[in-house]
């Protein structure tokens, strides 16, 4: 055995040329398909890794991966509120430990607007737990205080005091239908997290209320322009509804009668949404079309291991003087068709093996870019389980299509003899 | 009177759909014999040459070789037996090009437990003392490439691969049509010693009658076949 693998070691390195270029193109076919697997599940830690502590998001009726979508990931809208009486009834149950309520629908320059409490930033966690934590300045004071996620400051260039004016809605700055009158200063600059905080600009729930006044009608007012800030100042800016609401309980156990007793309230349909139970639900939805990625890389792989065959087939014809050499020195037809075989296995092998190590080195230099600028975490560390199993899946395919050359190179040997008639 | 090494008795042999090629009634050669065996291109030497090494089995007729009749052996035995007890040398390219001069030496000893033993725990001291024996000491050489060696390099490199590890048979394809005249004798002198030396039996093929009175004993395939004698009948 190991002298039939010494004897294919060096017969691959007298081909080195040829087989190299075989081992990349097994090697890339196999990096393709761990990098696929690992932004897959990269990209579920991610989602994972984005909200954390909290126990029950609570909104308007919709469906819950919706809920989850619009209330943690930014992504898509409410289609309904919740009203601040039902908010202070949540608030005020005594099962309920902490909530955060967060008011949506407002954007700067493409960045979605979270009005909320200042409680937001004590109690929001991600990634396994890690609190918010600020980069520059603090959390907002003044009525008209913005803190902006890390994305926001670096896209945008800007710094603590640079004022800023919001815009109705999510379109671009449309002049005359926005907030552009009631400017707001940057009063802190959040760390970079990974998830959408860092694309969002943070203010508080009662500036989203002082920047509607006069829109009470659901469109501008055209006098409210004309409204002074002190006027707007000393006027209740308790909001009158909120998105959707964060909760954390007092005891993980009471999490699913909270949750009915929630979403069977009687004074306004409520639906409360366990986020790790959502995101499972979103995971259904999109497995299919992982699973077609998936599927589409194998089949790359299944391309690389063809190259294999083709290098060893190509080469046959010009081995068969050497298979005759083999045979008179005492190779017998096994030990012609294990050579073939092991041949192919090392290819293969080596493919993966340098597969698994060019993917691995991309994720180490690229795992930072992608974190911050898609919040795609790849799994980084050592070569796990995936990588094992592809290694052992490629090895064996490998030995496997080996056979159709080696025992085309078998049944030759056999009718050549020892003359071959070159 | 010691047993021979090859004893052939009334085999034919024809390629798949192919005319007859040998009808041989008797052939032998014993042990320490060092046979010629002369005939044109196309009589049938390379054939013969592949029923003896096992690697053909003829339709008809029994081959002795070492006292094992060849016809009754599984393929995979005759191979065992080549691989144990008979060394080859072909006519041209007779070196795998990705070994080394002494990895081509040593490529029988991979195939064959029985060599490796006889070759000794340092087989490739072994080697290395063959190709001097043969010619070929020069420490640089050895690490060429085998195909950037001369033809009559390469043919006594092929020359200690048959014979290490001591095989009682040697059979040589037509080792010198590729050499000079002065290459070709001082190739069959060093072979010759060696095959005495070992006590190994050589048989040796060629189609140039002239490198008859170095051997010791001749023999006409045309003599022998029968085959050859009905196409000259014919012609």
């Amino acid at each position: 055995m190991s002298a039939l693998l010494s004897l294919a070691w060096a017969s691959l390195l007298n081909r080195k040329g040829s087989v190299i270029l075989t081992i990349v193109a097994v090697a890339l076919s196999v990096a393709l398909f761990l990098g696929v697997e690992k932004a897959r599940s990269g990209a579920r830690e991610g989602f994972g890794n984005t909200i954390s502590g909290t126990d029950l998001i609570v909104g308007a009726p919709t469906g819950s991966v919706n809920l989850l979508l619009y209330s943690v990931f930014r992504m898509g809208g409410a289609t309904a509120e919740v009203s601040w009486p039902t908010y202070e009834k949540i608030a005020s149950r005594e099962d309920v430990a902490w909530t955060v309520p967060i008011a949506l629908g407002d954007s700067h320059r493409g960045y979605r607007v979270m009005g909320t409490s200042p409680d937001y930033f004590e109690h929001y966690k991600f990634g396994g737990g890690q609190q918010l934590t600020f980069a520059q300045g603090e959390p907002f004071e003044d009525l008209f205080d913005a803190v902006i996620g890390s994305e926001v400051a670096r896209e945008l260039g800007y710094t603590p005091e640079t004022p800023v004016t919001l815009s109705h809605g999510l379109g671009a700055a449309d002049l005359g239908s926005g907030h552009e009158n009631r400017p707001f200063r940057i009063r802190g600059i959040l760390k970079p997290t990974g998830t959408p905080v860092d694309r969002t600009v943070h203010v508080s729930l009662e500036a989203i209320t002082a920047i509607h006044v006069g829109w009470e009608s659901g469109a501008k007012n055209p006098l409210a322009d004309t409204i002074p800030e002190e006027m707007i100042r000393s006027f209740d800016l308790t909001p009158r509804t909120v998105t959707a609401i964060f909760v954390g309980l007092e005891r993980k156990g009471t999490i699913l009668t909270t949750r009915r007793a929630i979403n069977t309230n009687r004074s306004e349909p409520l639906m409360a949404i366990i986020p790790g139970e959502a995101l499972a639900e979103l995971w259904n939805v999109t497995s299919v079309a992982e699973r077609a990625l998936l599927a589409v890389s194998a089949f790359v792989i299944a391309v690389g291991l063809v190259s294999i065959l083709t290098s060893i087939l190509t080469s046959l014809n010009e081995r068969r003087r050497e298979m005759s050499i083999l045979r008179a020195t005492g190779a017998r037809p096994h030990h012609i068709f294990l050579l073939l075989v092991f041949e192919a296995g090392l290819v293969g092998f080596l493919g993966a093996v340098l597969g698994i190590v060019l993917i691995h080195g991309l994720i180490a230099v690229l795992a930072p870019l992608l974190q911050a600028q898609y919040g795609v975490a790849f799994s980084m560390g050592a070569p796990g389980l995936v990588d094992l199993a592809v290694l052992g899946a490629v090895t064996a395919a490998s030995l496997v299509i080996g056979a159709i050359p080696a025992l085309t190179a078998m049944r030759r040997s056999l009718a050549d003899g020892l003359s071959v008639r070159l | 009177m010691s047993q021979p090494v090859i004893d052939i008795r009334d085999i034919a042999f024809a390629w798949k759909q192919g005319p007859q090629v040998l009808d041989i009634p008797a052939f032998r050669v014993d042990a320490g014999e060092r046979v010629f065996l002369r005939g044109p291109s196309g009589s049938g030497k390379s054939t013969l040459l592949g029923l003896i090494a096992g690697v053909l089995a003829p339709q008809s007729g029994t081959i002795h070789v070492l006292g094992q009749d060849m016809s009754a052996l599984s393929p995979s035995k005759r191979d065992r037996l080549r691989a144990d007890h008979v060394g080859v040398i072909f006519q041209m390219f007779n070196l795998v090009p990705y070994l080394s001069v002494t990895g081509n030496v040593l490529l029988p000893l991979r195939f064959s437990p029985a060599r490796r033993k006889a070759a000794g725990h340092d087989a490739e001291g072994e080697a290395r003392r063959l190709l001097a024996r043969l010619g070929l000491e020069d420490a640089q050489m050895l690490k060429r490439r085998v195909s950037d060696l001369s033809v009559g390099q390469q043919q006594r490199v092929a020359a200690a691969r048959a014979l290490i590890g001591a095989p009682e048979l040697i059979i040589a394809d037509e080792p010198t049509s590729a050499l000079d005249a002065d290459a070709r004798d001082r190739f069959i002198a060093l072979l010759s010693e060696e095959v005495t030396r070992t006590g190994a039996s050589l048989l040796f093929v060629s189609h140039d009658a002239s490198l008859a009175p170095l051997f010791t004993r001749a023999v006409d395939l045309a003599a022998v076949n029968q085959v050859m004698n009905r196409a000259g009948a014919l012609a």
